[in-house]
């Protein structure tokens, strides 16, 4: 089932919709899609399933800002640039904790990538463009960009293209607190807070402190109707 | 949220919400002109014309500008080397060049209306550059913009425009975009130049200079248009600088430090000295920087709504 998920990401949405109604039938008369489909039904029953609290959430910034130091052998000429809004925080969070470890002050920024959305013409709600505000000139820094998800890579591509429009940086790594795969562009992060493999019918959300009032990470099911009588009608076939 | 409507006509009518959004959004475009490289691509593709059909040189770089910087592709028609000279009307010109597959046109025209008009006739997104003496929205809004940034906030802000009144468009934008915002707007000028009436607006009416500095945090000095100057609205410019004209003198007797602003281009030494528009009172380079950020900030949020 893993594999299905895998290739249904590679797809356009309509060819999606009828390779999922092929590989249900496919799959209904066999074993293992029946227990796939039950721990599918204990998901549906969670509902929200936090994988990472409060403590495992500064845990895992701690050792990101570790291995951000030891991959670039201290912070000379290392700079934070979040992506906004909780990038924005985590990247503050991970140059607090790189301070602490190398006793020495790192620059950060935040990047606004509005403008290079590939999706901006065709949202019905305007998203609100807000300040990139980079203090520091980019051209020959090694640039630590930071977000929360890494999903379909749409940000990131969007982000490569902002921060590229300031300057030349001599390297950009990428960081994430969690990667829950689906990837639509050929994009890897560098540093990886904790790997999720989800479903499409799942979504991650990250809750900080500065605006959601705690520290954690949920897996959510979205209760997708139409998607789950696609699956309901795929059983009675 | 977003602007309730496709197109940018005047300020009159609009709300607080949609005013402050564009101001808002222009903070993030203000940025963008320090950088190194001033360009982003939000409207990549998109082709904007502008219909000039009256002179001007910095409404017309200030918007070529800002289409350029968000991406777009410009194109720039002035009236001397157009087919308006072998008597085409303004709808024909508009469906013509709207034939050619554009996204948004931006028009100024000496017509009060023609900016309304041109919206009903094409499919376009329609940006208003100054209809006669009408509206002029995106100087209203980056003269708000310079105001906000040099204030922090516009409520309660008093702003008096001064000057001729009667044929200002800049001063009718003005008077509808900081009352909607909350600012307490008032006028100066000789009477002449004033419209009748006008204080049905909420504004105050001075007639004189020096009965308005005392209780102002910024004055709008309009340009006096010499080309009415003979049309007998006031007996002659030397006198008009003498009452109306904005001096440094007068400035300094008001006991907080007063704010200059002026649309431009400025008749030094008539309705504003020239040691007060290079003094610093004067915001005036400011507000033409700012305009760039305006303009971008209305073309991205027109441009990029369904």
């Amino acid at each position: 089932m893993f594999c299905a998920i895998d290739l249904r990401s590679s797809m356009s949405s309509g060819v999606r919709e009828s390779f999922c109604l092929a590989l249900h039938l496919l799959l209904s008369g066999l074993p293992s899609y029946t227990d796939w489909r039950l721990s599918h039904f204990e998901e549906v029953q969670m509902k929200k399933n936090k994988v990472i609290d409060s403590a495992g959430f500064r845990r895992t910034v701690n050792r990101l800002a570790h291995e951000v130091v030891e991959r670039n052998k201290g912070t000379e000429n290392v700079a934070v640039v979040g992506i906004r809004t909780r990038g924005e925080f985590l990247a503050q969070r991970i140059a607090k904790k790189i301070e602490e470890i190398e006793g020495k002050a790192i620059q950060v920024g935040t990047l606004d990538i509005t403008l290079y959305r590939d999706d901006l013409r065709g949202r019905l709600d305007q998203p609100h463009l807000k300040s990139t505000e980079i203090l520091f000139d980019v051209t020959g820094k090694v640039i630590v960009l930071v977000d929360d998800v890494l999903f379909t890579g749409r940000t990131i591509r969007a982000a490569l293209n902002a921060l590229t429009d300031l300057g030349r940086p001599a390297l950009i790594e990428l960081l994430v607190l969690i990667d829950r795969g689906h990837r639509e562009l050929p994009i890897k992060a560098d540093f990886v807070g904790k790997s999720i493999p989800t479903s499409l019918k799942e979504e991650i959300k990250v809750l900080m402190s500065e605006t959601d009032g705690e520290d954690c990470v949920f897996l959510n099911h979205i209760d997708d109707q139409s998607s789950g009588n696609r699956v309901e009608g795929g059983t009675a076939r | 949220m977003k602007l309730s409507s496709r197109h940018l006509l005047g300020l009159e009518g609009m709300s607080k919400e949609e005013l402050s959004l564009i101001l808002d959004t222009a903070v993030s475009f203000r940025e963008i002109l320090d950088r190194p490289i001033k360009k982003v691509p939000p409207l990549q593709g998109k082709t904007v014309v502008n219909l000039f059909f009256e002179s001007s040189t910095r409404t017309r770089i200030s918007f070529e500008l800002a289409e350029r910087r968000l991406s777009a592709d410009v194109v720039s028609f002035t009236t001397a080397a157009s087919s308006v000279s072998k008597g085409e009307t303004l709808k024909d010109t508009a469906r013509n060049i709207e034939a050619m597959k554009i996204d948004m046109v931006v028009i100024r025209h000496a017509a009060p209306g023609s900016a309304h008009f041109l919206s009903r006739v094409v499919a376009a997104n329609v940006i208003n550059a100054g209809d006669g003496a009408h509206e002029h929205p995106t100087q209203g809004l980056l003269d708000m913009y310079t105001l906000r940034e040099k204030f922090g906030s516009l409520e309660g802000l008093r702003v008096c425009i001064v000057g001729d009144i009667l044929h200002s468009r800049v001063a009718r934008s003005n008077i509808y975009g900081l009352s909607t915002m909350g600012a307490q707007v008032s006028v100066c000028g000789p009477e002449t130049l004033i419209p009748r009436e006008i204080e049905k607006l909420g504004l105050t009416v001075y007639h004189r200079l020096e009965d308005v500095i005392p209780h102002v945090d910024a004055l709008n000095v309009l340009r006096i248009q010499l080309e009415r100057q003979k049309s007998g609205f006031f007996p002659s410019l030397r006198e008009y600088h003498r009452y109306f004209g904005v001096t440094k003198e007068k400035v300094d007797r008001a006991s907080i430090p007063i704010i200059i602003m002026h649309p431009g281009p400025i008749n030094r030494d008539v309705e504003l000295s020239a040691d007060l528009a290079d003094s610093d009172h004067s915001v005036i380079l400011q507000q033409v920087t700012n305009g760039v950020a305006i303009r971008m900030a209305v073309l991205y949020l027109l441009g990029t709504s369904n």
